[in-house]
């Protein structure tokens, strides 16, 4: 019996998952040598975070690996901390107590949906049901001041956090059409576009940035950043998607448009919560990143739009 | 015996519900001391207070950890009494003293700086209401006036009382903070060392992420 990773791990799938590794041994042989170089600055930061992206690809990778259950387990555990962080940051009343502790309860119900395959459910659970259950809870606790403002906030952060990010899991759920890629060759492809297109905004917008798109929200967001990053992304989505998914290179050029641009959205949404409550981190999980929040930001606003364009097209 | 049940306590429930269950950002870790005499004063809101200070601890250090604790609430049932006593290793204090016996009152608090240990203090007195705080009461420096080897740490703490507040057992997750302070070596006058903390914990909640709006009354 052959019990070799190409064995279970599809061909296309590995490939993609030793490209990413390599990338992030050049990202530390980099910082090695800047450090070793240049011992005048400081690059405490750069270090925790290439430790941390190495923590965080390890966990993926092996997640990914699991039996299917393992998986949406996973990325369950995921949004309860993403949702946690959420509501902990963002200012509440004590009496939300009891509306907060079922807000919870929606997510292994939404797994549950996701794990036996009930796309019907999984869809309209929390857009539909949640959203029309947690008013009614608001409402026998009985406090009206202030009743719009929870109403309002706890059922965004569920459906950031638990309804979109289970998108991403989804992915895992539908039938294999590119045989090569096999069935994780869909998340990896969401995972390491999302991710790959916050670098390439950061990297582009540093070395052309000059003009600002919303100075108010995010100094850091410029013109030349989210240009330069959408057409890199999109350049190797057309490369990558007929490889990974049942996407053609043609509709893979619009898949990377929608990552490109739901990304940049996402990243500058969490952004405004920030600014709106004066913090710069959403938490302290992640030494060199912040939060979770900061980390899935782009991802909460890829996975369902993601998911949806390649449903649409292909099942 | 005591010793290993403490630590099985803190490495199986402590640690596991504050990290997963809670989620804790924390600041200046580096700072907390390992071993006494030293006193660690933080603010007060919920029972969970206690777990999270001993799990910032490594399970080599927490038998040296013992919190103070008011014994008309923690040796008022048997059980209460057993686990408070032998697997948090409380240090019971009078809330109620005898005017006249305020030497003993800290007896037994004295006796443990003495060994080396580190107290926890809770200045305020009680948990009063959640994320609320309440005056700050002299009784760490009233311990700490005759002796020279022993610092205070403030410690600041948000969110707890949001988590599982006084009056509930329905455990609600929230991300918390932890925030330590710098330690204080001289300690003034009591009025001089209230103003001080207090201006601590101020200034160390600035650094906090969690948010709660004040209760309605």
């Amino acid at each position: 019996m052959d019990l070799s990773l190409t064995s279970f791990i599809p061909h296309h799938s590995m490939l993609l998952m030793a490209a990413v590794l390599a990338a992030l041994i050049i990202a530390q042989a980099i910082y090695q040598w800047l450090n070793m170089s240049r011992p005048e600055h400081d690059y405490t930061e750069l270090h925790l975070r290439i430790r941390s992206w190495w923590w965080m690809i390890a966990i993926v990778f092996v997640v990914l690996l699991l039996p299917l259950s393992y998986t949406i387990l996973f990325i369950g555990f995921l949004s309860f901390m993403a949702l946690k962080e959420f509501l902990s940051i963002v200012p509440t009343r004590m009496t939300d107590r009891r509306v907060i502790f079922w807000a919870y309860l929606s997510i292994p119900a939404q797994y549950y949906w996701m794990s036996m395959d009930w796309y019907g459910m999984f869809i309209i659970f929390i857009p539909v049901y949640i959203f029309l259950f947690l008013p009614l809870i608001l409402v026998l606790i009985g406090e009206t001041k202030g009743f719009i403002r929870s109403a309002g906030i706890i059922h965004w952060g569920v459906m950031l956090t638990v309804f979109c990010l289970s998108h991403a899991g989804y992915l895992l759920l539908l039938p294999t059409k590119n045989e090569q890629a096999g069935a994780i060759g869909l998340v990896l492809f969401l995972l390491v576009m999302t991710q790959f297109n916050d670098v390439c905004q950061y990297v582009s917008g540093k070395l052309f940035g000059r003009r600002k798109i919303v100075p108010k929200v995010s100094p850091n967001k410029t013109w030349a950043g989210f240009i330069g990053g959408t057409v890199t992304v999109t350049a190797i989505s057309i490369l990558l998607a007929p490889y990974l998914t049942p996407l053609s290179w043609k509709e893979g050029l619009l898949a990377g448009m929608i990552i490109s641009v739901g990304g940049f959205v996402g990243d500058l949404v969490i952004s405004a919560v920030k600014r709106d409550l004066q913090i710069k981190d959403t938490g302290h999980l992640i030494p060199g990143h912040g939060g979770i929040l900061d980390r899935i930001d782009s991802l909460m606003f890829t996975s369902p739009l993601f998911f949806h364009y390649i449903y649409y097209l292909h099942y | 015996m005591d010793r290993i049940l403490k630590m099985l306590f803190v490495l199986l429930i402590a640690k596991p519900l504050v990290n997963l269950a809670l989620g804790i950002n924390l600041r200046q870790l580096e700072k907390l001391p390992r071993q006494g005499p030293y006193i660690l004063a933080a603010n007060h809101n919920s029972h969970l207070d206690v777990l999270v200070l001993l799990s910032l601890f490594p399970i080599s250090a927490v038998h040296r950890v013992r919190p103070v604790a008011a014994a008309d609430y923690f040796l008022s049932n048997p059980l209460r009494a057993w686990f408070s006593l032998h697997v948090l290793g409380i240090i019971p204090l009078q809330r109620t003293p005898d005017r006249k016996n305020l030497d003993t009152l800290f007896g037994q608090c004295s006796e443990s700086l003495d060994k080396g240990e580190i107290l926890i203090i809770f200045p305020e007195g009680s948990r009063g209401k959640p994320e609320v705080m309440g005056p700050i009461k002299k009784g760490i420096y009233r311990l700490l006036k005759d002796r020279q080897d022993c610092a205070v740490m403030p410690i600041m703490m948000r969110g707890l009382g949001r988590a599982l507040p006084r009056g509930t057992a329905r455990l609600v997750p929230f991300n918390c903070d932890v925030v330590i302070g710098q330690s204080m070596t001289e300690l003034g006058d009591p009025a001089k060392f209230v103003s001080r903390l207090q201006a601590d914990f101020d200034e160390l909640s600035t650094y906090c992420l969690t948010s709660t709006l004040a209760e309605e009354e």
